[in-house]
């Protein structure tokens, strides 16, 4: 039997959850796309029986698996499955007048937080203590709370310049409180405080939520006898291990959209362009940059919690494959309703009753879809065919406004169409140059986790000294790079993504925020896998 | 007493500090959070106006200095406001009857409100600009001929430094290089008055002026962009989206101008943006439209919502509106300190009436 050499990647997105194998030279030998269920962690396991169980595949061949996954967005938004976490945030005596989780929903911060102090400490942005950090204060807090902690999480101002305060901080905690899940805002998020200490709050309460699905993601691969190195996409289309997942959780927030960038320029081959990812109630639109998904540079709102982690500058539509057609001819409505995973007995093309756009595509003859008394699904369209059309052409000029609005630049680019429902993509937009459909687009976010690369990255503020700006640009990068390697990238591969620089203004000394981003690709198999005893 | 600072007026008045920040100023997100975190503790803050205050009474102008990434971060306590205030007492050897947003523009237009809560102060319907300008002399004040001493500056720690200077230029040195000491930001005070003193040299009902701008926003039926340029008498000189974005930094300012291409009844048209960190010119065909002292912000079309300079992306649909700064501004004397030429620009201020009125 040859030594393991394929990658099994998962994607759980809002309406199917999908799967792929591929092998060594990344060629795409068993894809499987199965319906959401109201328990998401049963599609994971569906997704991968099917795709194991294709035939041809010999499981055996799997040494790594690789999941993108909604569990963690979606359970902040229904505030479900959610741990309770001691809130400490270092600053003081600053920041006292904006305390932890003010202005968060009532019932969100009842379901994760079961106390927040702040203590004298914190850094300065040139690197100096703001305070010295008040450890005996530390120790009075969790002597409080600690009993109803499930977890702690420690926020110390200016922790992307040094994250000194937050480690000895941990030091404490695990005195305290022994090995209990601690998060730490360096870890997750960037400059902007608040932002900062919201995402790794979320972090501390999604500790469960990722446990779970890395115990699901085990019992389904034992069951084929399967012991493989696990990885997660993250929110920037990279992976990390599973242990790393188990720490930082709510990294792999908006993992699902970095996926389809990265699954379409894989796909490809182009490394910039526009993606749309059509998918059933929904299309995200976003920019392909070096291969990777362009970042927002606004934080990004998440269950009415403002964070500033890294995500995928995105456009989204309430445009997709199961998006219901509804009013009259010369009044038609697009959605927002969409018949989701029903769509195989929904829509008209399939023998329902529900106009929907993929009908409409099927009418306009850009798709051949469906079940028909003879031929193709178009006959079933035909009483609705005027209302269909007019959809489509409405629905046109919507995919064409947000095209435009994902731009960086006024000149035309190709778009890759990926998802299952991208046959609605027309084959002529304004303001692009062409649209590429590659083979396995309706996989695309299960192939773009499986091919995924490892990632690094720096985000401080750095003082220019007598060499300047290169210096500063210099270190950056080493630093990016040797925080690639570590997280598991061949160093051979690793190159530098993204780098953005920031001046502080308003300042007599230079200063300047640099924002350097590292990846390559996944290095050798480890020799053992540590990640599954860690999930139990 | 005007009215009570109540967490809705407080959410108007942080929409209407964006819009007359005109690009500058920081984002009141932050100003927000502190006044209603404030109110909720201590009560709401009284709005009152200068008439209200006895004469030689003390109105104290303050707010933030320093860098908006570093305020993003170490964010005040909310004692600093009461300490400026003791120290100013003592040096001037009179009470401060109310506090004063030195600058109405951006996040400095919220922060007095949170010192004055806890202070059970009241805040007085004025400000120091009508705007936000970067530079510690660019106030009315100045232009008024009241002395930027004595300042007090202080930070979250107790440090506290007082500033005796002899000119406003000098006062804007120092004050910039202690605030780096402190750790790139603090807060203080310049420019005190007493209330007679101040009914002359301030931008009266700014206060006022930003809850109506972000109330109009907030209860438009129709189209909030007209709501708030029917509110301020503002010209719209563009509706469009942004077509190019160049930055570039020189001696610690962020530069940079801003190409806005006309959509619907203004397509064809183009306009050019100068910004140095607010937005300072607008030009069309090499044609000036709007410049400073007059207030040109970047608004975006569907929400009326202000962008701030160093968020303005490609592919935004914007509408860009300008209008009138305080006459005090259009005086030979204010010209000069923040007209067209103190900013770089080699040509002689117009008022936005004369300018964009031609064509609008």
């Amino acid at each position: 039997m040859p030594p393991p050499d394929c990658r099994l990647g998962v994607d759980v997105g809002g309406t199917n959850t999908d799967a792929v194998i591929m092998d060594a030279a990344d060629r795409v030998i068993a894809k499987a796309k199965v319906p959401g269920t109201a328990d998401i962690t049963s599609g994971i396991v569906a997704a991968i029986d099917a795709v194991l169980g294709t035939p041809g595949v010999e499981p055996q061949r799997i040494s790594h698996v690789m999941l993108g996954t909604t569990h963690a967005t979606n359970a902040v938004l229904e505030r479900r499955n959610l741990r309770r976490v001691a809130v400490l945030r270092i600053g003081g005596p600053a920041t006292y007048s904006i305390r932890p989780m003010f202005g968060w929903p009532r019932d969100l911060v009842d379901a994760v937080s079961v106390g927040a102090a702040i203590v004298d400490g914190g850094i300065e942005f040139d690197g100096q203590d703001l305070s010295p950090l008040d450890t005996d204060a530390i120790a009075r807090f969790l002597g409080q709370v600690g009993g109803q902690a499930d977890g702690v999480v420690i926020t110390s101002v200016f922790a992307p310049v040094s994250a000194r305060h937050e480690l000895l901080a941990a030091e404490v905690v695990k005195r305290e409180l022994g090995d209990v899940h601690t998060s730490l805002s360096h870890e997750i998020g960037s400059i902007g405080l608040l932002e900062r200490e919201n995402a790794t709050i979320l972090n501390g309460a999604l500790a469960g939520v990722a446990r779970d699905v890395a115990r699901a993601m085990r019992d389904a691969l034992t069951a084929h006898g399967l012991r493989p190195v696990t990885f997660f996409a993250q929110n920037d289309g990279t992976l990390m291990s599973l242990d790393q997942a188990l720490r930082y959780p709510v990294l792999t927030i908006g993992s699902g959209p970095a996926n389809s960038v990265r699954g379409a320029a894989f796909l490809t081959g182009i490394s910039d362009s526009l993606v749309a990812d059509v998918g059933g109630t929904s299309t995200d639109l976003g920019v392909l940059t070096n291969g990777f998904p362009r970042e927002s540079a606004q934080g990004v709102e998440i269950g009415g919690v403002r964070t500033n982690f890294r995500m995928p500058d995105l456009v989204t539509i309430a445009l997709g494959g199961g998006t219901v057609v509804s009013g009259d001819p010369g009044d038609v409505r697009i959605g927002p309703r969409s018949v989701g995973y029903l769509i195989q007995q929904e829509a008209l093309v399939f023998g329902g009753t529900t106009p929907t756009l993929t009908d409409s595509a099927v009418a306009a003859g850009r798709a051949d879809l469906g079940t028909s008394v003879n031929g193709g699904g178009a006959d079933r369209t035909g009483r609705y065919r005027r209302l269909l059309l007019e959809a489509l052409a409405r629905a046109d000029v919507m995919l064409a406004e947000a095209i435009d609005r994902v731009k960086t630049s006024k000149e035309d680019r190709p778009l890759i169409a990926v998802g299952g429902g991208s046959i609605l993509v027309p084959d002529r937009i304004p303001g692009v140059s062409e649209i590429v459909r590659p083979e396995h687009f309706d996989a695309a976010n299960a192939v773009g986790a499986a091919i995924a690369s490892v990632s690094g990255q720096v985000d401080r503020i750095f003082h220019l000294g007598p060499d300047g700006r290169q210096a500063a640009l210099g270190e950056a990068r080493d630093e990016a790079r040797e925080r690639a390697v570590a997280a598991g990238a061949d160093p051979g591969t690793v190159q530098i993504i993204e780098v953005e620089e920031i001046p502080l203004a308003y300042l007599t000394s230079p200063a300047v925020r640099i924002r350097v981003k590292a990846a390559g690709t996944l290095g050798g198999v480890p020799a053992e896998s540590h990640s599954t005893s860690e999930a139990s | 007493m005007k009215r009570l600072l109540d967490p809705d007026s407080l959410r108007a008045l942080a929409r209407g500090c964006a819009v007359l920040g005109a690009g500058g100023g920081g984002d009141p997100y932050l100003g927000l959070l502190q006044a209603l975190q404030a109110t909720e503790d201590f009560g709401p803050v009284p709005l009152v106006d200068l008439d209200e205050l006895p004469d030689d009474s003390l109105v104290m102008p303050c707010g933030g200095i320093g860098a908006p990434t570093v305020s993003v971060e170490k964010i005040e306590n909310g004692d600093e406001g009461g300490r400026l205030r003791e120290h100013l007492e003592v040096l001037t050897g009179r009470r401060v009857a109310a506090l004063m947003a030195a600058e109405i523009g951006g996040a400095n237009g919220l922060l007095p409100i949170t010192w004055a809560a806890r202070m059970g102060l009241p805040v007085a319907d004025a400000d120091g600009m009508g705007r936000a300008f970067p530079e510690v002399p660019q106030v009315t004040m100045h232009l008024a001929g009241i002395p930027p001493s004595p300042a007090v500056m202080t930070d979250e720690r107790g440090n506290l430094v007082i500033f005796q200077t002899i000119s406003g230029h000098w006062m804007e040195r120092l004050e910039r290089a202690a605030a780096v000491e402190f750790g790139g930001a603090a807060s203080s005070t310049e420019f005190s008055m007493t209330a007679a003193q101040a009914r002359g040299a301030t931008v009266r009902n700014s206060v006022s002026l930003a809850i109506r701008i972000g109330d109009a926003v907030s209860r438009a039926q129709e189209s909030p962009v007209d709501a708030l340029i029917a509110e301020l008498g503002a010209f719209r000189l563009i509706t469009g989206k942004i077509l190019d974005v160049e930055r570039r930094t020189t001696s610690g300012f962020a530069r940079g101008s801003v190409v806005v291409e006309g959509l619907d009844a203004d397509a064809g048209r183009l306009i050019r943006l100068e910004l140095q960190n607010e937005n300072l010119v607008a030009l069309e065909r090499g044609r000036v439209l709007a410049s400073v002292p007059d207030l040109i912000t970047v608004l975006d079309t569907e929400t009326a919502g202000a962008i701030v300079t160093e968020r303005i992306a490609y592919g935004q649909r914007v509408t860009v509106i300008a209008f009138a700064c305080d006459p005090v501004w259009r005086t030979e004397k204010g010209i000069v300190v923040a007209g067209p030429r103190a900013f770089g620009y080699d040509f002689d201020y117009l008022p936005v009436e004369e300018l964009a009125g031609a064509t609008a």
